[in-house]
């Protein structure tokens, strides 16, 4: 037996049930001084359900070994946990096949290995389009291609709600347009990309489109091939899996023209002293020992969230945004970052008089956890003319007496510094 | 006793008169306050402690009789509280002293635990890195 124990617990309902999920969150009974934990930090990294931490500790415990190269029981037992994991994210995204499902340590090693593998076929002047609200991990590897080959970044602006500007995007596009590399919800604002109006103009000039999904496959239902994007990566910590593991989407005829990144064990076909051949994908991308039982978790966290309603949590999550606005509605020392039309649960603002880091740390006095600082995204800092930010995100295991606390805590907060 | 220990009683005596942490932290934050700021040039790409959620300066000086002496400045209220309490600890000390003091454990005792965590978005904990190791680069110039 070798497949990841699936959690027992609350069926498919109409009705979200957060106090059934919670149920399944080991961590979130934890208090801080003093206080019942409010994690509003979920868009850094959220927390596991029990299905996630059994499935890695069951696969230690019972079928652990190295994949694909064994011919003994647990090496078969492991592969196939491992590749079930590929299936599941596969599923999870609507991927033409497992094989267009490469895992790497993260989105940040995802981006990383796309801009250095299509970096090889730029030349000076070619152009890559990217937009001011890009986490680093999606501006830092272009501008190595910057430095490194004289490729010209063009960044879309964004709008004072927090928008991608979609005409100035446009207008940026031209015959030089390689690559287009845009977020599919920014991490600070929650704004999300209309990515299928990315897509085709950038198709229409000749470019190729790599989507950010960090966060959006966190809180949207995902179809690659209804979005027509090139690639998509995203990470698995922030999607309830472990750390160390993310994914690279690629259309199986992207990935098949895609130069390999890193070399090493399982991603050659042939090696002599003088000739090299490589695997297939998604292998030619995986060099060495993969990250096995993180791949396992991630599938375990996959097949848990299917178990839920995703519209269902939408509309949770959603609620409770609304909730924390409503409950700050009429402050006029916050200013939040991000007021577009359909963007996700994330909070993002700024206290008249404190720093974010003073709010943050006052938060946590009362138990409530949120971020502070340049969230990796320096140019939409500079855009909305602060140094930093203060971030409350939501997740599905947040409820609305905790959209209060933290608006509770948030006013208490203010008053140490007036 | 020397003479940061002296300096840390002293903030011990203070900081009990406080009662719960919310008056720790408003106390903290008055610190902050009084605490001159550095000027515009010193707020310098050199004089800057790597951190990520707020900023932090530190200008290292000498004294004529071999003593460290140090400014520091920040950008978060509660983070400059904090500098005005680790200068109060380490400037115009020698360099021995320096290196012979526990800040975390101070820190502690003064009931701000957590306050010198190895965070890199903390850049306090850079700082007293940083006033030890300009404290080493003294006694191995001496």
């Amino acid at each position: 037996m070798n497949a990841p124990v699936i959690v027992s617990g609350s069926p498919v309902t109409p009705a979200f049930d957060v106090a059934a999920v919670r149920e399944q969150f080991p961590i979130l009974k934890r208090e801080i001084n003093g206080k019942p934990l409010v994690y509003l930090d979920s868009a850094a990294s959220a927390q596991k359900p029990r299905a996630v931490i059994d499935a890695m500790i069951h696969s230690m415990e019972h079928s652990y070994s190295n994949v694909h190269r064994g011919l003994h029981t647990l090496a078969n037992e492991t592969t196939d946990a491992f590749e079930k994991a590929r299936e599941s994210v596969a599923r999870f995204i609507h991927a033409e096949n497992r094989e267009a499902i490469v895992f790497t340590k993260g989105a940040t090693e995802a981006i990383n290995l796309v801009a250095a593998s299509i970096g090889l076929t730029l030349n000076a002047g070619d152009e890559i389009v990217v937009s001011e609200m890009e986490h680093h991990a999606n501006l830092v590897p272009w501008h190595f291609l910057r430095e490194r080959k004289g490729v010209v970044l063009r960044f879309v602006p964004v709008t004072d709600e927090g928008a991608l500007d979609l005409d100035a995007y446009r207008a940026l596009l031209g015959p030089k347009t390689r690559v287009v590399a845009l977020t599919h919800m920014s991490n600070v604002t929650g704004s999300i990309t209309d990515v299928r109006a990315v897509v085709e103009a950038a198709h229409a000039a000749g470019a190729i489109v790599l989507l950010d999904g960090a966060q959006a496959v966190v809180h949207r239902p995902i179809d690659v091939q209804a979005l027509g994007c090139d690639f998509y990566v995203f990470s698995g910590h922030k999607l309830y899996g472990p750390t160390g593991i993310g994914v690279l989407y690629g259309k199986p005829e992207r990935l098949a023209s895609l130069a390999p990144y890193q070399g090493g064990g399982e991603m050659i076909g042939v090696v002599s002293q003088d000739l090299i051949t490589y695997a297939d994908p998604p292998h030619r991308f995986e060099a060495g020992t993969p990250p096995i039982l993180e791949a396992i978790g991630l599938g375990a966290a996959i097949d848990w969230l299917e178990t839920l309603d995703r519209e269902a949590v939408e509309a949770h999550e959603q609620a409770l945004y609304d909730r924390a606005v409503a409950g700050l509605e009429g402050v006029d020392w916050l200013r939040m970052l991000g007021t577009a039309p359909g963007k996700g649960a994330i909070l993002a603002f700024t206290v008249e008089g404190a720093h974010a880091h003073d709010v943050a740390q006052i938060l946590d006095r009362y138990g409530v956890a949120v971020r502070a600082g340049t969230h990796c995204a320096e140019p939409l800092m500079r855009r909305f003319g602060v140094s930093s930010s203060a971030r409350a995100s939501f997740a599905l295991y947040n409820t609305l007496e905790e959209a209060d606390a933290f608006v509770d805590a948030l006013l208490k907060a203010k008053s140490f510094f007036s | 006793m020397s003479a940061i220990d002296a300096e840390l009683s002293e903030l011990i005596d203070e900081f009990e008169l406080l009662g719960d942490w919310e008056e720790r932290i408003r106390h903290v934050i008055d610190l902050g306050k009084s605490l001159d700021p550095l000027t515009d040039a010193e707020r310098s790409d050199l004089n800057k402690v790597r951190g990520c959620a707020s900023q932090v300066w530190l200008v290292t000086g000498r004294s004529p009789d071999g003593a460290l002496t140090f400014r520091g400045d920040s950008d978060a209220y509660i983070v400059r509280g904090l500098i005005a309490l680790l200068l109060r600890f380490y400037s115009n000390r020698q360099p021995d002293e320096i290196l012979a003091f526990d800040a975390k454990g101070g820190m502690t005792r003064l009931g701000l635990e957590g306050a010198l965590t190895m965070q890199r978005s903390n850049g306090l904990f850079s700082m007293v890195e940083r006033i030890r190791r300009d404290a080493r680069e003294a006694t191995a110039a001496a």
